[in-house]
């Protein structure tokens, strides 16, 4: 389809080819994020194609719809044949007929030092105002990154609420015999590898700063847990004590790892001080505590523990002492994950056979299930605490998944080839 | 145990076959000792990235070379579906390893806990590691020696029989016994 710029006397026709594009194209051709379920409110938007992005390395449009799609809080209607950038000035009339209510436009300009000028402006349509301007400049290598702003930046001018888009993800994958730690961007893309070994890798967990990984490593024939710094690859074994070492999950602080160790005999929780230093034991008895979760404030620490009978998850005190069992429904309730905003927690039930994600609103201990999916693993939460990243068998393909937390809308997120497993959701980038 | 291993960078191999689009120069140096501990020190050295999304190339490492037990005896012993009892019939490939264990005072043995597939991986370490535990303690009552036997869990990362089948399954609850 050739394209010529918006002028606004073109809008009549142009409404009716956006009616044609309707029917004919999938709005997420280029992307390969799929998206599935129906919201109970979903803001309809338009999204236009930026100018200059044909031209550029990435297609800063999809980009941005993906994610706002992905969110579950936003429909997209179909845009691929608009020409508008952030200076056009709109004819709102065709928008209203579609139910529009917001419309972003903007572009992405190369600089003469080979950085990315993107701009963009978004519209209310129902009141045919202007509503805010986004600039950012960046390398070539980051536009990907600059576009996960821009969605950012619209999530919170339209909900409120500040977006996650432009955080990012840790998962590992197998594939031929070799295991792969990669570092993507929130929406699976963009995937960087960190660590390649031969052997398991599992339960990468970011520091609260985002420069860390923290995970467990069977290179040396057995479970260590390794501190991965990204920027530069040193690492460090910080737990290689004799018998496993594994569940790392960081202090809000920082500072601190609790883990699992079975140094003392059994699988117990432990408090390790990054700075050095004996480790804590949190834990005691004859049966299995793992999987050590802070609360967002760090005052207490939820975990896995089959101590009475079953495996449960529990809350006790973060510096140690009495555990109050959190999960009653079923006999199998594993991998919890707290939300940032402390209202929810995430975790695995097995229900009949299958393993599937549920939610319980800490408040009330309310649950709900939010798959119909049989292999569910690892959840985790966005840093904004509005979406779930966790693992599944889906359409007979073990996948990435997203979903918001009523379980409405979920997306696969195709990441790297290979079996993919044991993602986590790093916090916002400073 | 001359627990040998080793972490030498396969730039060649690793680059060819990795997707990260890693770029030669900027695969990392790596400086490795060991401390007495035998715990792992890796000092990678490499450019920080120009760029925010800031993850160096990938720290590559390689496999840890494995010893060689008592010849002509089975290393594996099966467990039932959620238990960790050592079975009667694995008896004989018990006492044959704390036999050769006794017998050779220098060598050291990983009695390695296995699960089957279903479950979270991290319950499913805890699980296994109940397993090599029950094995590990079945050693010593025969007379090994602790110091020479170290219980540790791949949960469910490495199944002996990839299929879904119960016979796969069975196959996969296990305690292997290297040296």
């Amino acid at each position: 389809m050739k394209l010529v710029f918006l002028r606004m006397g073109l809008l009549q026709s142009l409404f009716k080819l956006i009616l044609l594009v309707l029917v004919v194209t999938p709005t997420w051709a280029q992307f390969r994020v799929e998206v599935t379920g129906v919201g109970t409110t979903q803001l309809p938007v338009v999204i236009a194609p930026f100018k200059g992005e044909s031209t550029a390395p990435q297609r800063l449009a999809n980009i941005i719809q993906a994610d706002l799609e992905r969110s579950g809080q936003f429909k997209s209607l179909p845009s691929d044949s608009v020409l508008m950038d952030e200076i056009s000035r709109p004819d709102f009339s065709p928008w209203r007929q579609l139910s529009a209510e917001a419309l972003l436009a903007g572009s992405v300009t190369r600089l003469a030092d080979g950085r990315y000028d993107v701009r963009a402006r978004l519209w209310d349509v129902v009141k045919g105002q202007e509503k805010g301007d986004f600039r950012d400049t960046v390398a070539a290598a980051d536009l990907r990154i600059s576009a996960h702003r821009v969605a950012d930046w619209v999530f919170q001018q339209l909900t409120g609420t500040p977006g996650a888009f432009a955080s990012r993800i840790t998962y590992v994958t197998k594939t031929g015999g070799r295991y792969l730690l990669w570092i993507a961007d929130s929406d699976g893309e963009n995937a960087k590898s960190a660590l390649s070994s031969p052997e398991p890798i599992i339960s990468p967990s970011w520091s609260p700063s985002g420069t860390h990984l923290a995970y467990v490593s069977f290179e040396l024939r057995k479970p260590v847990v390794y501190v991965h710094e990204l920027a530069t690859g040193q690492r460090r074994a910080v737990a290689n004590f004799k018998g496993s070492n594994s569940a790392p999950a960081w202090s809000a602080d920082g500072n601190f790892l609790a883990a699992t160790l079975s140094r003392d005999g059994g699988s117990q929780l432990y408090k390790i001080d990054l700075s050095g230093g004996e480790p804590q034991r949190l834990t005691q008895g004859g049966s299995i505590s793992t999987e050590p979760a802070f609360s967002p404030d760090g005052s207490a620490l939820f975990f896995v523990s089959d101590r009475g009978g079953s495996p449960q998850i529990y809350r006790m005190p973060a510096r140690g002492g009495p555990a109050e069992r959190v999960t009653f429904a079923g006999t199998y309730n594993i991998s919890p994950a707290l939300s940032p905003d402390g209202r929810w927690m995430a975790y695995v039930s097995r229900v009949g056979g299958a393993f599937r994600l549920h939610m319980m609103e800490l408040a009330t201990g309310q649950v709900t299930a939010l798959t119909d999916t049989s292999a569910d693993e690892r959840p985790s939460f966005a840093p904004n605490s509005r979406l779930l990243l966790y693992t599944s068998v889906f359409q007979g393909r073990e996948s990435l998944m997203t979903t918001t937390l009523d379980g409405r809308i979920k997306a696969r997120l195709t990441g790297q080839g290979g079996d993919i497993r044991e993602p986590h959701w790093g916090p916002m980038r400073k | 145990m001359t627990k040998k291993f080793f972490t030498s960078l396969l730039f060649i191999a690793l680059l060819a076959g990795c997707a990260s689009g890693v770029k030669l120069d900027d695969v990392p140096v790596e400086d490795k000792t060991a401390t007495s501990s035998g715990a792992s020190t890796q000092v990678i050295r490499a450019e920080p990235s120009a760029v925010q999304t800031g993850v160096s190339g990938a720290v590559v490492v390689e496999k840890s070379a494995s010893g060689i037990g008592p010849a002509g005896v089975a290393h594996v012993v099966y467990f039932d579906y959620d238990s960790f009892v050592v079975r009667a019939e694995a008896r004989p490939v018990i006492e044959s390893h704390a036999r050769f264990l006794q017998a050779n005072k220098q060598r050291k043995a990983n009695i390695e806990g296995h699960t089957d597939e279903r479950g979270g991986r991290e319950y499913n370490l805890a699980l296994g590691q109940k397993r090599a535990e029950a094995v590990r303690q079945a050693l010593t009552l025969l007379g090994v020696s602790d110091a020479q036997l170290e219980a540790v869990s791949y949960g469910k990362e490495k199944p002996a029989a990839q299929g879904a089948s119960e016979t796969d399954l069975a196959k996969n609850r296990r305690v292997e016994i290297r040296y």
